[in-house]
């Protein structure tokens, strides 16, 4: 698992590495590389985080990325949620009622959705649609010059365009995960009850019986950890945007490959870190 | 106001600028008076965009000292360099505008994060600033949606929002018919002479250059090469300069 995530860490930092003459280089490039890219992350992350928390604040563009990072994703994340919840519900009452444990589906549908289902599901969906928008945007603002020249009228790309977005992320994933976990649940009933009718009434207090506040808040909140993790990648990769248009494509795809790679990994570390405080 | 013995506005000595193996800047001597507009002239690829983003701080030196109003740059914090930018306009060669705002949001940007206009008195302002250079139609349209020279005068508008002290011009008459370019010269002259600003303006138009500066300096190989008025410099005997002058 390790060396594999390395090796895929790797390979998608390594975009701009210049072909190496043998293999042993070209291993060793690839991790000069990835700490390069680690380090230069770092120093963004920092810059960024500054900005966003010196005065005077952005509000009027933090609530246009509010709206075009946040409301704008909800569609999707809402098919994205109620799919999951639709899948969900055929699969496991399929294998339910084999065992004939079928009265478990409403619980087993809760606690997939909000517990794991409904957070990466969202993560992911957002990654996909969130970077590749960032990463191209900032991109092109990049090599056309325009955050030079935002640079050049005394007004801080990375607090206008970086530390706005990034803010931004976090604040809405949450609330995107609740989108999510509301529509799995809700068309996990639907295709319950067109399989067998039950009423929501029983489906909603047979599922949330033993879910407890620690089931749902800490893997609701990680999200944010997720929207640290788009924003910050599609910017990052964005702003080091070169090489004309060709290079907008390259960082655009590495913005959603880097931003959804991360966001895998996060939830493994996180998950082994909220069963280790909450259980 | 003016120290007496104050310094030049901005002040370079011993610029080197290098990209990769390739040097740039070798060792570049500028100076522009209060005042003073200074045209630089030079060969495609001689770095002299280069040249201007260093003086306002986008890219930074190998080596070198760059001055403005008296404060080194190249060592100044973020903070301080943009309060110096706040009275620097600057014009890109290729206008760089924000391609997701229109004509009229482009140039009330830096009016809105730099002063405290009205929204009425800040149109007004807007208004006229586009009108100086011709630009007080099209306010609605997306900077995809007018010409390359259009796209040039509104970087013009942009740029002198805030009323700089300073400007630094990459080629404002470029792309333009004669007339226009013309017109945009006679910007740069009433400039000059209704706030005394100082100017650098990179040039290929050596006709509007003899207009509106009041020295030329002709940049080769890194460094600068000639420097004087357009009188001086017509007479030199230099290869180089003669053939540059030439069609002047
Ligand atoms: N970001 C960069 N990376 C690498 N090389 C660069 C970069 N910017 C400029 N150069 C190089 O510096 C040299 C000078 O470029 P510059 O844009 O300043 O030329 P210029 O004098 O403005 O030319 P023109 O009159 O055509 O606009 C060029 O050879 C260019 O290749
Ligand atoms: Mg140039």
């Amino acid at each position: 698992m390790l060396y594999f995530t390395f090796f895929l860490v790797a390979a998608a930092v390594a975009g701009t590495v210049p072909r190496a003459r043998s293999h042993g280089a070209a291993v060793w490039e690839l991790i000069v590389a990835m700490f390069e890219w680690f380090g230069d992350f770092a120093k963004f992350v920092t810059r960024v985080a500054r900005a966003a928390l010196t005065p005077p604040y952005e509000w009027r563009e933090l609530l246009r990325q509010l709206d075009a990072i946040g409301a704008k994703s909800a569609p999707l994340v809402a098919l994205a949620g109620a799919a999951t919840g639709v899948v969900l519900s055929l699969q496991t009452r399929d294998s339910l009622a084999r065992f004939g444990a079928k009265s478990m589906l409403p619980a087993i549908i809760v606690f997939s959705m909000i517990r794991e289902t409904g957070p990466i599901i969202t993560g992911l969906v957002v990654s996909g649609r969130v970077s590749a928008g960032i990463g191209a945007e900032l991109g092109s603002m990049k090599v056309t010059e325009q955050i030079d020249a935002m640079e050049a009228s005394a007004v801080d790309p990375y607090k206008f365009l970086a530390a706005t977005r990034v803010v931004a992320c976090i604040l809405v994933l949450p609330l995107l995960t609740l989108i999510a976990d509301f529509c799995g649940i809700l068309m996990g009933w639907i295709a319950n009850t067109l399989a067998q009718p039950v009423s929501p009434r029983f489906f909603l207090d047979n599922g949330f019986k033993d879910v407890v506040f620690s089931d749902f808040l800490p893997p609701t909140f990680k999200t944010a950890v997720f929207g640290f993790i788009i924003g910050g990648v599609a910017c990052f990769q964005g702003m080091r945007t070169s090489g004309g248009t060709e290079g907008v494509g390259r960082s655009t795809t590495s913005a959603v490959v880097l931003s959804s790679l991360f966001v895998i990994l996060a939830d493994v570390l996180l998950v082994r870190l909220i069963l280790f405080f909450y259980s | 106001m003016e120290h007496p013995t104050a310094e030049a506005p901005v002040t370079v000595k011993d610029l080197r600028k290098t990209f990769g193996g390739q040097t740039v800047l070798n060792g570049v001597d500028l100076e522009a008076a209060q005042g003073e507009t200074v045209a630089v002239l030079g060969r495609s690829g001689t770095g002299k965009s280069v040249l201007l983003k260093l003086l306002v701080g986008l890219q930074s030196p190998d080596s070198g000292s760059i001055r403005i109003r008296g404060q080194e740059i190249t060592k100044l914090e973020e903070n301080r360099l943009n309060e110096l930018r706040k009275k620097m306009g600057f014009l890109f060669q290729q206008a760089a505008l924000y391609d997701s705002l229109t004509v009229e949001q482009n140039v009330e940007f830096p009016l809105m994060r730099h002063t405290r206009m009205a929204p009425g008195e800040r149109r007004q302002r807007v208004r006229e600033l586009l009108a100086d250079v011709g630009m007080e139609k099209d306010l609605e349209k997306l900077p995809s949606q007018i010409s390359g020279g259009m796209q040039k005068r509104v970087g013009l508008a942009r740029a002198l929002a805030l009323e700089p002290d300073i400007v630094l011009f990459d080629e404002p008459t470029a792309g333009l018919d004669p007339i226009t370019a013309g017109e945009i010269g006679k910007v740069i002259v009433q400039l000059k002479q209704k706030r005394k600003i100082t100017a650098v303006v990179v040039t290929h138009d050596v006709r509007g250059a003899r207009k509106f500066a009041d020295r030329l300096v002709l940049l080769r190989d890194g460094r600068i090469v000639t420097e004087g008025t357009f009188e001086n410099l017509q007479k030199s005997r230099d290869d180089f300069v003669v053939q540059f002058l030439r069609d002047g």
